[in-house]
């Protein structure tokens, strides 16, 4: 049986990455696919954290672990919250009506 | 203590009027000032008693320390020897009495406090100069009189052409100031102080100084050269002359003080007082000479063809003031200071009773509008015939004695200069009788070319206007035999004390008294002779004078325009400046000092504008421009690392 190892899980965490990348970039309809796929990438930054705490035998990238899962805990909070909010004052969240922040 | 007062109670009286003038109305601004100075013309008579007949001694009063730093130390102090007491009392006598005078030529200005308060502030600045222990103070009061002009050629400063003539005073003399400053700074490098007693102490120490820049050249010479230019500038000598005849713009008794008897002898007093330094600066002196002598000479001719009547006497005071240089130039102190009291007296007179005739005739200046004014106003027709008869060097007024002795000084000088200067003032002699008397026939004689409405009311003027004339009359005939023995006779040692230095090589003094006989006479036969000229041409043949300028077209014009000197000006220093100021300031200002802030300004905000562009306000854009920032940053961080 093939052994997981360290390439595995980073093979899976540049997929995850990738994938919210180009989610980001090839999404033009919805703002809250962007926050998915942020948080895509912070799980493959997570996945990144766990596989080299584990194979190093570290703790503190475990650790580090929690902390960004707090962090997009709270950015997914206030996302949303500014989704709501922006749906509330313009009735449309589509990427391409966002246009307002200009200097 | 008296001297000190007869310095300073014009300068309570200036401030006293010039600050209070609207409190205290303009009755109690002219009692003020005119107080203060008979006050400070007193003092200023007995002061120079005290220290010539009373035996006095000779010294100076300090006041207060000025400038104390390092090797260089000025104080405010007067000095007081017979040059300054003199000078000290002819100008506060001068200044009394043409302050009387303004109050009734001025009554009908209604700016009479400022007229007084200026007046007097004239006076402290003539005396701080010329009682000055030093070259600094001596510049200040230089300045205070420079001041005091420009702000009394103004004092109708409704009129353009005041306000021009004051500007034009005001920058030519800054030129001859660049030359007296120049010359302070060399005096200090050369004795290492700027005070009279110790430069004059150490003059023997530093004879054989030089100066050099563009060639090596004696010190004494270079600080002669520099000092006469100042003078030039402030005494109206070829060249630097053009302001003075503008000048006329003030009012007359402006003129006559400042324009006249005082201001511009201050460059004759200057060289008189320098005569410890200068009479070992023969080249200096040589050059003295030449611009009086070509100055007296010029002036005169110009005077002969002018029509305003304060431009005539404006001439001839400018003509004077080198007949003075001459004297000063030649060795002859005493006969150049001499000349300078007398002069002050009758050419104060003439400009006085100028303004009476004006005064009489409405403000008419134009000598051609007037005529037949004797039988008007006879007492000023009578007190400008004595200032004439003496400017004309008539014996026995007063400018028979000192221009005699001018003329015996270039003549016993037996040096090309003084042969130079001789025949200048013989002929400037001539011509100064003819003007003088062309103007008192078109003036007071022959049948009247006033119109019958300003003759019918041309009347004497009141006799705070005529006691002055009278007096400054009684001036104009005793000054000359009452000082003549005493300032140039066998004992002049006697009257003037230390305060002029002739050379050991300088006897003209002496060599005057053994001219042949007929260069005593000569000046005033010449004299006698302008006189029949002017006579004949303008009672006998009044129709001669116009011919003569028909004929003589080019010269006449010459004459009329002065020589083309405001012209020649115009053309060679006025316009070019122009244009190259208009060049700096359009290339030099607007182009490149402006453009440099305002090309860094334009250039920001353009590439702000440019890089506000970037923010389209798309938040897929800003989604996209983040990440591939971060591609590009960590790309950097891989390939760099």
């Amino acid at each position: 049986m093939l052994a997981v190892g360290l390439g595995h899980y980073l093979t899976v965490s540049a997929l995850l990455l990738v994938m919210g990348i180009f989610g980001i970039f090839l999404n033009r309809k919805n703002v809250i696919v962007i926050l998915m796929s942020v948080e895509l990438i912070l799980l493959a930054v997570n996945l990144n954290l766990v596989a080299f705490s584990a194979a190093l035998g570290d703790l503190a990238g475990q650790v580090l672990a929690m902390f960004v899962l707090t962090v997009a805990a709270a950015e997914a909070a206030i996302g949303l919250a500014i989704v709501v909010i922006y749906f509330r004052n313009r009735g449309s969240i589509e990427v391409e009506d966002v246009n307002m922040m200009k200097g | 203590m008296l001297y000190s007062i007869a310095v300073f109670a014009p300068l309570l009286g200036s401030a006293i009027a010039g600050l209070f003038g609207r409190a205290i109305g303009d009755r109690a601004a002219q009692a003020v000032t005119i107080f203060c100075m008979i006050l400070a013309s007193v003092c200023g008579v007995a002061s120079f008693v005290s220290l010539v007949y009373g035996g006095g001694h000779a010294g100076s009063v300090h006041i207060a320390t000025w400038i104390d730093s390092g090797d260089f130390h000025v104080a405010w102090a007067l000095r007081y020897d017979t040059l300054s007491a003199v000078m000290v009392a002819m100008v506060t006598c001068v200044a009394t009495l043409i302050h009387i005078y303004s109050v009734g030529y001025m009554s009908h200005d209604n700016s009479i406090a400022r007229f007084f308060s200026y007046l007097s502030l004239f006076s402290f600045a003539m005396l701080m100069l010329v009682t000055a222990d030093n070259l600094l103070q001596l510049f200040f009061g230089w300045e205070g009189v420079g001041l005091a002009s420009y702000l009394l050629i103004g004092f109708w400063y409704h009129k353009p052409s005041a306000c021009a003539a004051a500007i034009k005073a005001f920058l030519v003399n800054r030129v001859g100031d660049l030359g007296f400053a120049l010359g302070i700074a060399l005096v200090f490098v050369t004795f290492g102080s700027i005070e009279f007693s110790t430069i004059f102490a150490s003059v023997a120490k530093h004879q054989a100084d030089t100066y050099t820049l563009f060639g090596t050249w004696p010190a004494f010479e270079v600080i002669g050269i520099l000092l006469f230019i100042g003078a030039m500038g402030k005494s109206a000598q070829l060249g630097l002359h053009v302001w003075l005849p503008d000048a006329m713009e003030g009012p007359t008794p402006v003129s006559a003080l400042i324009h006249a008897a005082t201001m511009v002898t201050a460059g004759v007093f200057l060289v008189a007082r320098f005569s410890p330094v200068l009479e070992f600066a023969p080249g200096a002196l040589g050059f003295i000479t030449f611009m009086g002598a070509s100055t007296a000479l010029f002036a005169a001719t110009v005077g002969c063809v002018q029509n305003d009547i304060k431009r005539i006497i404006a001439y001839s005071t400018c003509s004077q003031l080198g007949y003075m240089f001459v004297a000063a130039g030649v060795g002859a102190y005493q006969a150049s200071v001499f000349h300078l009291l007398t002069h002050a007296f009758f050419k104060a007179l003439l400009f006085l009773s100028a303004g009476s005739v004006i005064h009489a005739m409405s403000d008419e200046q134009d000598i051609r509008k007037m005529g037949g004014l004797a039988r008007k106003i006879p007492l000023t027709a009578t007190v400008m015939w004595i200032g004439s008869l003496a400017l004309a060097g008539v014996p026995p007024f007063a400018g028979f004695y000192s221009k005699d002795a001018i003329l015996e000084a270039a003549y016993a000088a037996h040096s090309a200069a003084g042969s130079y200067g001789f025949w200048c003032c013989l002929i400037a002699a001539f011509l100064t009788a003819f003007y003088s008397w062309r103007l008192l026939i078109l003036t007071f004689h022959g049948k009247t070319r006033a119109d019958h409405h300003s003759f019918e009311h041309a009347h004497e003027s009141p006799p705070v206007m005529t006691v002055p004339l009278i007096l400054l009359a009684v001036g104009a005939v005793v000054t000359g035999w009452a000082f003549h023995e005493q300032v140039l006779g066998e004992h002049w040692q006697h009257f003037w004390g230390a305060a002029i230095f002739n050379g050991p090589a300088n006897h003209v003094l002496h060599a005057m008294e053994e001219v042949p006989h007929w260069v005593s006479l000569a000046p005033t036969v010449v004299g006698i002779v302008g006189i029949a000229v002017a006579y004949a041409l303008y009672l006998g043949m009044p129709s001669v004078p116009a011919q003569l300028a028909q004929s003589f077209r080019p010269i006449y014009m010459f004459l009329l325009n002065k020589w083309y000197f405001d012209e020649l000006y115009d053309a060679v220093i006025v316009r070019p400046l122009i244009a190259l100021s208009r060049g700096l300031w359009q290339v030099g200002d607007a182009t490149i000092i402006d453009g440099i802030p305002n090309g860094l300004a334009s250039l920001t905000s353009g590439g702000a504008a440019r890089a506000s562009r970037l923010q389209t306000g798309s938040i897929a854009v800003y989604a996209f421009t983040m990440l591939i920032g971060l591609v590009v940053l960590v790309s950097v961080f891989l390939l760099f690392r």
